[in-house]
């Protein structure tokens, strides 16, 4: 029996290539009205309103007790499709039926006041993830356990860790009892002890026979919690079927190398009024006359942006990840300040350091060491080889990494024999 | 979050269900307004007694600027304070709930991109700070008419009547700004400009009697805030204060048409808020 059933799901965004920030405001058209009048030979199709298609023709249906993962690149149209099943914003056109009492959780503590206490915040949460206030008051004292806060109900949240805080936001939505349950990347914030908490209960969810939908890049998780699942693609539904199918499918995709980007013109390359992106260009140092990289080969990588604010005090923060979304490290330059022009960093990974797989890098510049002013995400992407020398077992190495350290062994005693 | 059992989402939103979604939504509304009220004066140093201080302050000045020095007369028999007071409960409390209207989608912006519930709950709710507010202002209102020693009217029967019209009309101005304030972030700086623009068109700090027989009184009529502040003040002080019952006509028709408007136009903006926000 199908619950969910969506037909010609469309969603429509207007871009703005004119303007920098998302907020227009009326000083914008009046000084739109006023340049169209006063420049019109300046007039170009940059400057122009695009539409953008954030979903397209998506036609699906789930049945009960489906437990559907959702898999895609960044922009894909995940996140719009759980937007619009959760009603929060409404499909351009066509419509989806559901059937059941519908809860969707797409941030961990919607709604919490700073400024009020923790027991008020779980009132005022549930209510928001509706919940009645008889069914708040039966499951309270589980919420207050399971999120461990005895001690700080009566403080305001604002006090609360940042830990505390999450804990006692999922604490909540895991006592929300729907038929059909939304969920939408939670899982990356937290400590790993909350993750797998987090795991946990929803592998409750689903085990109780509840319909699950669940957008995430840790296909890991994926692959643990759902039986189906639907691949994205700019917007369209390309695939769906078996998790171990659209998941092999999904990584065979995407493992394109992508060593290098560059853009020559500042017009059009990525970013904003503040920095442009120039380059983001990867220099292995091949080992042996081989042109793959494998896991002894030192990766340089080498960003180049034009900075366009004189005098800005700025770092770069380059993230790496596995293509299964886990992120290995992060690593931040020095914050310097620097005039109008291009600025360009280094970063080096030593051979021997990183496992063989698939690594995704992303590249943020950040502004006084606390705003990013622009993330590049999922920028380059590159494989690692396996290299091994005298060993004669052939498994998948295990780990993220594959440090050489001093680890070495020798004989101790000798023990004498007559 | 929606508690019915079927629902079917399309573009231009579910009509059918979306009052029966309210209603069902009605204890959401009761903990927000909550919310309100006590984040309000959580960590302000005098808490409650700003409510009570802000009009009698507001009510000093006025009455020592407009009765001492501009030498503006109330109507006859009926003291300038208690008239200028009266005005200002009724005045501030349209002010109030307009402004925390007008910015009630833009406040919870965090709810209106995580979650659905009818967007209507929001200006609903944020209406209670603006009443709890009101009937403090009412409580110093009665205190100064008991130093006064004025009687209080029979006519006060009618006061909920013109507490409703004053709900109304602000929910009617507030909607429409609301949705604009989505949109134009630039509305944010015209709300406090036209409170205090209003204050100054509106009969708060003068009678409107010193309208009376004037050519542009059927004009100065037009605005509902008129009728509403003149029959407050008639319900307290009795028919010694000045009501011509035509400005109430123009009130109720003026407010309810403005709030029909409204919120036809909040409930056809209400589900692409999040684009915006």
């Amino acid at each position: 029996m199908s619950v969910i059933v969506a037909e010609n799901i469309s969603k429509k965004y207007i871009i703005d290539h004119q303007r920098k920030n998302g907020s227009s405001g009326l000083r914008d058209i009046v000084s739109d009205t006023v340049d169209k009048w006063f420049r019109k030979q300046e007039k170009n199709g940059f400057a122009e309103k695009e539409e953008f298609w954030a979903l397209q023709d998506v036609n699906f249906s789930i049945d009960k007790g489906d437990r559907i993962g959702i898999v895609g690149h960044n922009g894909a149209g995940k996140s719009t499709l759980l937007k619009i099943m959760s009603r929060i914003t409404e499909p351009t056109t066509g419509q989806i039926k559901i059937d059941g009492r519908i809860a969707s959780l797409l941030e961990v503590g919607t709604g919490f006041h700073p400024e009020l206490t923790g027991r008020e915040n779980i009132f005022l949460n549930g209510a928001i993830l509706g919940m009645s206030k008889a069914e708040i008051r039966e499951s309270f004292d589980a919420i207050v356990d399971f999120a461990g806060v005895e001690k700080f109900l009566d403080t305001p949240v604002k006090r609360y860790s940042s830990g505390m805080y999450v804990r006692l936001g999922f604490a909540i939505a895991a006592h929300l009892n729907p038929e059909i349950l939304i969920v939408d990347e939670v899982l990356a914030v937290g400590d790993t002890e909350f993750q797998k908490k987090c795991l946990g209960k929803m592998r409750d969810v689903s085990e109780s026979g509840r319909t699950l939908l669940f957008v995430s890049h840790n296909l890991t998780a994926i692959q643990a919690l759902c039986n189906k699942s639907f691949y994205f693609e700019k917007g369209r539904l390309i695939d769906q079927g078996d998790t171990t199918h659209i998941v092999t499918n999904y990584l065979s995709k995407v493992s394109h190398k992508s060593l290098e980007k560059h853009w020559d013109n500042i017009d059009s390359a990525p970013g904003n009024d503040q920095v442009r992106v120039k380059s983001f260009k990867l220099f292995p140092e091949y080992q042996d006359d081989l042109n793959h990289i494998d896991v002894r080969t030192p990766i340089n990588f080498q960003f180049e942006f034009w900075n366009m604010v004189e005098g800005a005090s700025l770092n770069l923060s380059m993230h790496l990840y596995t293509f299964t979304g886990e992120c290995i490290f992060n690593v931040g330059t020095q914050a310097e300040s620097f005039s109008k022009g291009l600025v360009s960093g280094t970063c080096e990974i030593p051979g021997n350091f990183l496992n063989d797989g698939s690594y995704v890098v992303s590249m943020m510049i950040v502004k006084d060491t606390s705003t990013v002013l622009y993330n590049m995400e999922e920028a380059l992407v590159f494989d690692i080889e396996d290299y091994r020398e005298n060993v004669t077992w052939y498994g998948k190495w295990p780990g993220y990494i594959r440090p050489q350290l001093n680890f070495s062994i020798r004989q101790s005693e000798h023990v004498v024999n007559d | 979050m929606a508690t019915q059992h079927s629902i079917t989402i399309k573009a231009g939103g579910s009509e059918k269900d979306y009052w029966k979604d309210l209603w069902l939504n009605k204890q959401l509304l009761w903990i927000l307004s909550k919310r309100d009220l006590s984040v309000r004066y959580k960590q302000t140093l005098l808490g409650v007694a700003w409510s009570v201080l802000r009009p009698l302050m507001t009510m000093t000045v006025m009455v020592f600027v407009y009765s001492y020095v501009a030498k503006i007369k109330a109507d006859p028999g009926i003291p300038y304070p208690l008239m200028v007071l009266g005005g200002l409960t009724i005045w501030t409390f349209f002010a109030n709930t307009f402004t925390q209207i007008s910015n009630s989608i833009l406040i919870n912006h965090n709810l209106v991109s995580k979650v659905y519930f009818p967007r209507l709950l929001m200006p609903l709710s944020s209406v209670a700070v603006g009443f709890v507010d009101f009937l403090i202002t009412f409580g110093i209102y009665l205190l100064v008419t008991a130093f006064f020693q004025t009687p209080i009217s029979w006519q006060i029967i009618f006061l909920p009547c013109f507490i409703l019209l004053t709900f109304i009309t602000s929910m009617g101005f507030g909607l429409f700004f609301a949705v604009l304030n989505v949109r134009f972030r630039d509305i944010g700086q015209l709300i406090p400009f036209m409170v205090q623009v209003g204050m100054y068109v509106c009969p708060v700090a003068y009678p409107s009697s010193l309208v009376k027989g004037t050519w542009y009184e059927k004009y100065y009529n037009l605005n509902p805030l008129v009728g509403i502040i003149d029959g407050f003040r008639w319900c307290l002080l009795g028919s010694k204060s000045y009501f011509n019952p035509q400005s109430l006509y123009s009130t109720v028709i003026t407010s309810s048409i403005i709030l029909v408007i409204s919120l036809i136009y909040f409930r056809k903006k209400e589900n692409t808020f999040v684009d915006h926000i």
